[in-house]
């Protein structure tokens, strides 16, 4: 039962039903039919209400609204527009230095908001038109501006990450720390990678005119700090308080939207009219999210009723897939291959609840398997053509911009992002190396954790290292 | 079919009042929510009251949402066959899927929520933490929800076949929200 429960899944969905009411309605059918054939009993579908009940009740994924309007207004607040200027002009004189601009711009950016469409919408507009005056290859500006804007979802505050902790059950506290050194490694590797076109190619991204630019000295120190200030401000306010535990990420969300509106008073753009907007959308993303959350959980229930989980299990074991590193190539493989077709919201719901035991049974870190996941669903967003970072930027590039300049721009990005991926299951320290534990730790530690942030302090002095020798010098 | 077509406007018009309001309800939220962390942390104050009411403002916002949502063709679908579809074929699929998938599950939604907010009303049911909220306004959301869900579905099917017969025109215009 359970393979035709995903052959029909996958039928429903490729013909073009709405996501939600698919995943629902399957499971509400073959529900029904494991009742009548004895499978399981009548009793185990009426624990439905009870489970959409704990979705509407989970306080953690009230951070969705949040999160997307704190970028909704950030969006036309003019923080991006400051940056942008300060640090083009801080790189101006250098080749490629816009494209460096732009990917410090999005790292800062994505320390700030969770949502990508913000990041590339608020850069894109902005930057383009500048690289392109410039002299850019058009090619080059978009592909740096959809990877930029991109890396916001795997740095911390990111909304997936915290909808990846809540379906993988560990704490958010945690998956933002593992994040940190993915990020940072990403940020390092686009920049590198411009670095090297730049030596190889320098006519794809010359540096700015003499009159263009600002000479090193207080006047560009000035601008430079004042355009970062808010920025910091607001890291602080959001990112800040979740690490010392101050608020729970939901708070933080909540205040960041503050933050975003105190933020676009100062540069007068808030407006009703605008804040109504972000709220509008915000509202629908919501509902569409968590109704995609309702229709997986109805089919997963199901799914797993009638031994799916099994089923996968089987499926994976005859692919070969008995030691973590396998596996998890594998999984990225599929993912990669599905985030094609879904939105990692989908991915999130509907494929994670079915590999996390998976996971979990070949002693892989859920932790590192998150933000493994995380970063490679960073291709979703640059999949030429359906990718959204793409879609957005056709939106707002120039008419000059050919549609199929932005797809080929993308590609050596998607490339990066993938060398990432690699590097990240061969190198799981970069995720680990953070966190103040061994490798495996149970659900319930690492809770009691993140609410007193000094015994996590004091369980790094006691987490073993390679060397036992070393280990008891310390002691 | 002039009569049901009023009646979709009508039911049209009651989801769209109702999504104003969960509109409404997201600012309200995380307004509460601020209010929660600041006067926890300068004031030492905290209230199970205001704490749950965060949640339950985000049930609103869900529940009051979704049949707008349905009306404006929100819900997420994969678009890769959708968008190569003529408006006809797209009406039909439509169609099929408000029939067989949004109308039973809402149906089946209701039949199992009801009976729990009823529960929940009669015994007076409230929060088990301290100075918590009274249970039903956030249980009756669901029954609320799936209901102007059942309705706005109804609604869709008759703009539907209406545009079908040639009666009326109807754009079935999809785009993927910005996430």
């Amino acid at each position: 039962m359970a393979p035709a429960m995903f052959v029909a899944l996958v039928v429903f969905l490729i013909i073009g039903l709405p996501v939600a009411f698919s995943l629902a309605a399957l499971g509400l059918v073959c529900g029904m039919i494991a009742i009548e054939l004895g499978i399981f009993p009548a009793q185990f579908m009426a624990n439905l209400p009870y489970r959409v009940f704990g979705i509407l009740s989970n306080e953690l994924l009230l951070s969705i609204p949040f999160f997307t309007l704190m970028g909704a207004i950030l969006e036309r607040s003019g923080l991006a527009e400051d940056l942008l200027n300060g640090f083009a002009k801080l790189f101006g004189g250098l080749p490629g230095g816009l494209a460096y601009a732009v990917i410090v711009v999005g790292a800062i950016l994505g320390a700030i908001t969770g949502t990508v469409a913000a990041s590339v919408i608020a850069i894109g507009v902005i930057a383009l038109p500048v690289m392109l005056r410039y002299g850019y290859q058009p090619r080059l500006a978009t592909g740096v501006v959809a990877a930029s804007g991109t890396i916001t979802q795997v740095i911390p505050p990111s909304l997936v990450l915290i909808v990846l902790a809540d379906q993988l059950g560990k704490s958010v506290g945690d998956m933002y720390l593992g994040a940190i050194g993915p990020s940072i490694a990403q940020i390092l590797i686009f920049l590198l990678f411009i670095f090297i076109l730049s030596l190889i190619k320098p006519k794809l991204m010359p540096p700015l005119p003499k009159e263009a630019r600002t000479p090193f000295g207080w006047d560009l120190i000035k601008t430079v700090v004042l355009a970062i200030l808010p920025s910091m401000a607001l890291i602080f306010v959001v990112l800040g308080t979740i690490f010392m535990g101050l608020a729970t990420p939901t708070e933080a969300g909540a205040m960041g939207v503050v933050g975003a509106m105190l933020l676009a008073a100062l540069h007068r753009r808030l407006d009703w009219q605008m804040m109504w907007q972000g709220m509008q959308s915000t509202m629908n993303i919501t509902v569409m999210v968590i109704f995609i959350l309702i229709g997986a959980t109805v089919f997963t229930l199901v799914f797993q009723g009638v031994d799916g989980g099994k089923w996968i299990e089987d499926l994976f074991l005859a692919l070969g897939a008995d030691d973590a590193v396998t596996f998890l190539i594998i999984v990225n493989i599929i993912i990669f291959v599905l985030a094609f077709f879904l939105d990692f919201f989908e991915i999130a719901f509907i494929v994670i609840p079915l590999l996390a035991p998976l996971a979990k049974d070949l002693g892989i870190d859920l932790i590192w398997f998150g933000v493994l996941i995380c970063v490679n669903m960073q291709t979703s967003f640059m999949h030429p053509p359906f990718g959204f970072a793409l879609f957005y930027l056709r939106g707002i590039a120039p008419p000059s911009i050919k549609s199929s300049d932005i797809y080929l721009g993308a590609i050596p990005w998607l490339g990066l992002q993938l060398l990432l991926v690699l590097i990240l299951i061969f190198y799981p320290q970069i995720v680990t190396g953070l966190l103040d534990k061994p490798l495996e730790v149970d659900i319930q530690a690492i809770e009691i954790k993140l609410d007193e942030s000094e015994s996590g302090a004091q369980s790094k002095q006691t987490t073993p290292t390679d060397d036992p020798a070393d280990y008891f010098k310390r002691k | 079919m002039n009569y049901l077509l009023a009646l979709s406007r009508q039911i049209d018009r009651m989801s769209w009042i109702a999504a104003q309001l969960a509109v409404l309800l997201v600012l309200v939220c995380a307004f509460i929510s601020v209010g929660n962390a600041l006067s926890r942390y300068l004031f030492d104050l905290s209230s199970n009251a205001w704490l749950e009411m965060q949640w339950y403002l985000f049930a609103a916002i869900v529940m009051l949402g979704a049949a707008h949502l349905l009306c404006t063709n929100g819900h997420i679908r994969v678009d890769l066959l959708y968008l190569r579809l003529h408006q006809r074929q797209r009406m039909m699929l439509d169609l099929f899927g408000l029939v067989f998938f949004v109308i039973p599950f809402s149906i089946m939604m209701v039949l199992y929520a009801w009976p729990w907010f009823v529960e929940a009303w009669l015994i007076g049911e409230t929060s088990a933490n301290a100075g918590g909220l009274i249970r039903w306004p956030v249980k009756i959301l669901m029954p609320i929800g799936f209901g102007l869900l059942i309705l706005q579905a109804i609604s869709e099917i008759i703009k539907r076949v209406a545009a079908l017969q040639g009666k009326t025109l109807l754009d079935v215009h999809y785009q993927r929200p910005e996430q």
